[in-house]
């Protein structure tokens, strides 16, 4: 099974179509990652989708980075 | 004020027949079909399970995974086209182009159905936070012309023009006139679809427009013949670059023909049908005649719309009859959907194309699967095999939905 982390930047890789190698705890998705607004909604629905949650759009908006999301996936799930 | 000329100097396409201008040709030259069974959904339980899909397209070069999951496939193809249309015609390559002067005329008949069908699927189940914030930009019809200016910096008019099956060729005749009239020097104008969906199956199944003969698909297209009995529905795209002969001189540029006319018309009869009469496309093939200044019996090769439809193929004869009357018999009238099966939107780019590429190579595309033509259908049609024959003035009809007609008038360039 793999870690939430594992799982976290899978999906951020493939949903913003960046390689695993490009993608730190630390990396944020607008700044580093190149994603866009319409992006990290797209982001946020997958994650969703993933770990069976959902995420509220007031949360949703503070996932800047990808520790962000990490965090709040062990937090919530 | 004097009309600018208009020639063309890039093609591309994606057809049934082949992922390339060239290709698709090549087919056509040899009067191959490129029908075959629907395997982009379980179509079982379908009247008509055949149609003309895109085979064996890789759209990495093209698109990345990233971009391409946010664009329904009739963008895909689109874009494709687009991309290949510009590489061909040198565009690309061109230091001094300027941008601002540059502009794209892409439309669709449908456009993102698939898209569509998806989403609506994914809310019923799961609610409205499964809707993708790309539904609305991965589906709607201007979003090739805006992709493609995206991509390519061309900062000019933009737009796509939807009028059902006549889309591709009001959105060449509208971009040529953009340039005779002086508003842009160079346009990428066509059209492109993607409709062999689930439900774009069922609807025009459901509208008795569609072949059913499953058990033989590659000759299911039939146009002008007794045993027709409705088109096969098609994917793909057709994108040309017209461009300002001036404009095309001063770079060196390719130049594949001239667009020297332009005609559009309406029924004012029926929803889904033409007069028996074929008056609305009678009145088209006139217009654009007259836009030509040339006469009726100075075109030597038709590109019917020729769909393989029971009304729609007898009444474009009678058309044409009425339009050219004793030149009707002199004249070829093929119609490549025989091959192609029926791209809606993009048919009447891909047959703009076909219909260049006669004149350029001296051939006439046949009409296949032509065994025994329907009473009072008695032209040229080319049957069954390609022909040479010197063609110098070629005419393209497209006839949609709605009653709405179109028809583009092709001259070989000749200074």
């Amino acid at each position: 099974m793999s870690t939430v982390e594992e799982r976290v930047k899978k999906i951020v890789c493939e949903q913003l179509g960046v390689k695993e190698s490009e993608v730190q705890n630390s990396s944020s998705f607008v700044e580093d990652l190149g994603a866009d607004s319409l992006d990290t909604v797209e982001l946020v629905m997958a994650l969703e989708e993933e770990f069976e949650t959902e995420i509220p759009d007031e949360e949703a908006e503070k996932l800047a980075s990808v520790q962000d999301a990490i965090d709040y996936i062990v937090a919530h799930t | 004020m004097t009309k600018r000329r208009v020639v063309i100097t890039g093609m591309g396409m994606l057809s049934p027949l082949g992922n390339s201008v060239e290709a698709s040709w090549e087919g056509i030259r040899a009067g191959r079909s490129g029908i075959g069974m629907i395997d982009r959904f379980d179509a079982s339980g379908y009247n008509t399970r055949i149609g003309g899909a895109i085979k064996d397209l890789d759209i990495e070069p093209y698109l990345s995974a990233k971009e391409a999951r946010k664009l329904d496939a009739f963008i895909h193809y689109g874009l494709i086209a687009a991309q290949q249309a510009v590489e061909a015609s040198g565009l690309d390559q061109c230091q001094y182009l300027d941008n601002d002067r540059v502009g794209v005329a892409i439309g669709s008949g449908i456009g993102g159905l698939e898209f569509i069908e998806k989403s609506v699927l994914a809310m019923d189940k799961s609610g409205p936070r499964k809707v993708s914030p790309f539904f609305v930009p991965a589906s709607v019809i201007n979003m090739i012309s805006g992709n493609v200016a995206i991509r390519f910096g061309y900062r000019g008019p933009n737009i796509a023009i939807t009028t059902a099956c006549t889309t591709g060729t009001h959105n060449i005749g509208y971009a040529a006139r953009t340039i005779a009239y002086g508003d842009a020097d160079v346009m990428l104008a066509g059209g492109s679809e993607m409709a062999t969906t689930r439900t774009g199956i069922a609807a025009f199944s459901a509208a008795r427009a569609l072949s059913t003969r499953n058990e033989e698909p590659e000759q299911a297209s039939r146009p002008w013949d007794t045993g027709r009995d409705g088109f096969v529905l098609s994917d793909g795209a057709g994108v040309l670059v017209l461009e300002d002969l001036e404009h095309a001189r001063n770079r060196g540029a390719t130049i594949y023909g001239e667009v020297i006319g332009f005609g559009m018309s309406d029924d004012a009869h029926h929803i889904t049908a033409p007069p028996e009469s074929g008056d609305g496309a009678a009145r088209s093939m006139n217009n654009a005649i007259r836009d030509a200044g040339i006469q009726a019996a100075d075109i030597s090769y038709i590109n019917a719309h020729g769909t393989s439809t029971l009304v729609g193929d007898v009444a474009e004869v009678a058309a044409v009859k009425q339009v050219f009357g004793g030149h009707a018999h002199k004249l070829a009238m093929s119609s490549t959907k025989s091959m192609t099966g029926h791209l809606l939107g993009a048919a009447g780019a891909v047959e703009a194309i076909f219909s260049v590429l006669a004149i350029r190579d001296g051939v006439l595309p046949p009409t296949i699967n032509l065994e025994n033509p329907d009473s009072g259908c008695d032209l040229d049609f080319v049957a069954n095999t390609a022909r040479a024959a010197d063609v110098r003035i070629a005419l393209s009809n497209s006839f949609g939905f709605g009653g709405t007609n179109g028809t583009l008038i092709f001259q070989r360039f000749e200074g």
